[in-house]
């Protein structure tokens, strides 16, 4: 996918509003990602950061305009194809709660691999999935022991970590984190981020990384603004 | 890991309200069943009452009415048939044999029965099971009576004992034929049918207690039961009686012609169409009852979907998480249609489980205090198609949850709302 010439993400005209509401949410014109760039997109709580990333996912679809992952328009799919194609190509990273709390460590690792062949098959290219699993949770600083406890027994900063080995298993071409150092101290955030830009970097993984946040900007290759409708301006770069 | 197994680890983790609701079912189930297994056993009880006598034969009557009197020892006749009616009829060629019957006493409040020793070889009842005399022997003499096995049970009476017969249904002092008691002879075994609870004594035993009797009070004559000995006993008259024929196929022409019988207005019943007739009449009381064990089913599948709803907020961000692993909103519908399934096929084998132990507890009971045979069998087409009915309408009650999850996944889409 390196090699390939189209970029990994474009977003075309982009507008979303929710029916009923007067103005749109989301305005962007134009938006170019190539492969191993990194977003930071910053905006403040109401300015539609969730929204772009639901767009980015494929869970909502643009009230007008492309978006576009790999050269695939998103829009053209249908709503099951979106939902397969965000289980092979995108990882995801929530603020917090990631993680099922019936599963051990390993089983919510790989459960990415439960919805995509794809991701499975990545996964158990020179090893088996569970092996994969166990090796990026050791790159992440998750030792052994933690593998098959409980989820609950984990610590905040640990659990996002748990999320960062879901999100990456099975190599997917984009990630996309939602705040996922909100819930961490300065310390911790800054240990995570390090282990996500490596990870991210080993795999050559694209990320869309969203947070209110602007101390974090300066790590990213790119850096984009919401800003509210209220606000006017759509986008600032 | 597939759905199914996310499904079952995701219900492990909610297990105790899950397994109280699996408990509720199973309650329902075991209920539902237990009342169509009891429909159906006394049902076949009842029909089974009495069996292979192709006639019954009285006074002129309601259907229904002669076969109380007759079989259930319920009512009283209208009127009776004459000895001589009788006689005719039962030296009819097409007649294999005829049970006498005379009611009208009691002992204790059970009815007397006059008959012959014909009862003994003929009467049926169950599948083609006959009398049995199971301690003692048959009636001989006048005065000797054959008890039903729960008159010697709960009267506490054994072989040799003497009874004094009532007359009339209500035991009254006045009303004693105590100047001519019987001998108990014989018990029969227990059938389940209203033989058990009848006193049997011959048809000579009955007129000898009433020979010095008029209407319903004694004569001025008064004879001992020596002296009654030597008058004629045969009756006059009988209440009713059975007829068993030479060739069932005659059964109609039989009946018409006795129906048609020109000396005196009689009824002649088919046993299995009146019983057949009296158990649609008082199945409502089993009907009732079904449907009460369907409203508890209802209330338990409605305690599910209670359940089941109060756990989708907890669930908001589970729901969430699967979406952003690529499960589509239609795995969250089959998420939850399969917890429901998991729940409900659970209930249903508790329910049958809980069933079979109730009926292997109760079996013997039953058959001791009833005589009604509680047979354990396999489960039949109705209770396997009630069970059905449970599982279809549980999935039906959890699209309910099912749609409501996946409207809101489609609305959360990747925000957890926490």
């Amino acid at each position: 996918m390196t090699s390939a010439p189209q970029p990994v993400l474009r977003l075309e005209g982009v507008r979303f509003r929710w029916p009923g509401q007067p103005e749109d949410l989301i305005d962007i014109d134009d938006l170019t990602l190539e492969a191993g760039e990194h977003l930071f997109v910053r905006g403040a709580s109401g300015s539609g950061k969730t929204t772009l990333l639901n767009l980015l996912a494929g869970v909502h679809t643009p009230t007008s305009g492309v978006v576009r992952l790999l050269g695939t328009d998103l829009s053209e799919l249908s709503a099951s194809r979106r939902d397969q194609f965000r289980a092979d190509h995108i990882g995801v990273i929530f603020q917090q709660f990631n993680l099922l709390p019936y599963l051990t460590t390993l089983e919510n690792v790989t459960l990415a691999c439960a919805f995509s062949d794809r991701k499975r098959d990545r996964a158990a290219q020179d090893v088996d999935v569970n092996t994969t699993a166990r090796r990026l949770l050791e790159a992440l600083n998750l030792v052994g022991e933690l593998h098959t406890a409980p989820v609950n027994k984990l610590s905040v900063g640990q659990q996002q970590r748990v999320a960062v080995a879901r999100a990456l298993i099975g190599g997917p071409e984009i990630l996309i984190a939602d705040e996922p150092t909100s819930a961490l101290d300065a310390d911790n955030r800054d240990r995570f981020l390090d282990l996500l830009f490596r990870e991210a970097e080993a795999q050559n993984c694209t990320l869309v990384f969203v947070s209110h946040d602007p101390q974090l900007a300066d790590r990213f290759t790119r850096s984009i603004e919401l800003v509210s409708p209220a606000d006017d301006m759509g986008l600032a770069s | 890991m597939n759905l199914l197994r996310i499904a079952l680890k995701s219900a492990r983790f909610r297990r105790t309200s899950l397994l109280l609701t699996v408990f509720t079912i199973a309650i329902s189930v075991t209920l539902l069943l237990g009342v169509d297994k009891i429909r159906k056993e006394s049902k076949s009880s009842l029909l089974n009452t009495v069996s292979q006598t192709d006639l019954i034969v009285g006074a002129r009557s309601s259907p229904t009415n002669l076969l109380l009197y007759s079989v259930f020892r319920i009512g009283n006749a209208t009127n009776n048939v004459t000895w001589e009616t009788y006689q005719s009829i039962a030296s009819q060629e097409e007649v294999a044999w005829t049970i006498p019957i005379s009611l009208g006493d009691s002992h204790r409040g059970f009815r007397v029965m006059g008959t012959n020793s014909d009862y003994f070889d003929f009467y049926q009842y169950g599948e083609r099971r006959s009398l049995v005399v199971g301690s003692g022997e048959r009636f001989e003499d006048v005065y000797d009576t054959v008890l039903g096995a729960d008159v010697a049970n709960e009267l506490g009476y054994s072989l040799g004992d003497e009874i004094t017969i009532s007359h009339g249904l209500v035991s009254a002092d006045f009303a004693e034929h105590d100047d001519k008691p019987f001998t108990v002879v014989g018990i029969l075994d227990k059938t389940g049918t209203p033989v058990d609870r009848t006193v049997h004594v011959s048809l000579a035993g009955i007129e000898a207690i009433h020979v010095d009797w008029q209407g319903g009070g004694r004569s001025s004559v008064t004879l001992n039961a020596e002296q009654a000995l030597q008058l004629d006993l045969t009756p006059t008259s009988i209440t009713a009686f059975l007829v068993g024929l030479e060739n069932r196929a005659e059964t109609f022409r039989v009946q018409r012609q006795i129906n048609d019988f020109p000396d005196e207005p009689m009824s002649a019943i088919l046993p299995g169409a009146t019983l057949a007739e009296f158990w649609r009449t008082i199945s409502t009381i089993e009907q009732v009852l079904f449907v009460i064990s369907g409203f508890v089913l209802i209330v338990g599948l409605l305690g599910m979907l209670t359940t089941i709803l109060s756990t989708l907020n907890e669930r908001r961000r589970e729901i969430a998480v699967l979406r952003s692993i690529g499960a589509r909103a239609s795995h969250v519908i089959s998420l939850i249609l399969l917890e429901t399934l998991l729940v409900v096929t659970a209930g249903c084998v508790a329910g049958v489980g809980l069933l079979y132990a109730l009926l292997a507890v109760a079996r013997p009971i039953v058959t001791n205090r009833t005589g009604v045979n509680l047979a354990i069998t396999w489960l039949d087409s109705t209770q396997l198609s009630i069970m059905g009915a449970v599982i279809v309408g549980a999935v039906f009650v959890a699209l309910i949850p099912g749609i409501i999850a996946y409207r809101r996944s489609i609305q959360d889409g990747l925000a957890l709302k926490v």
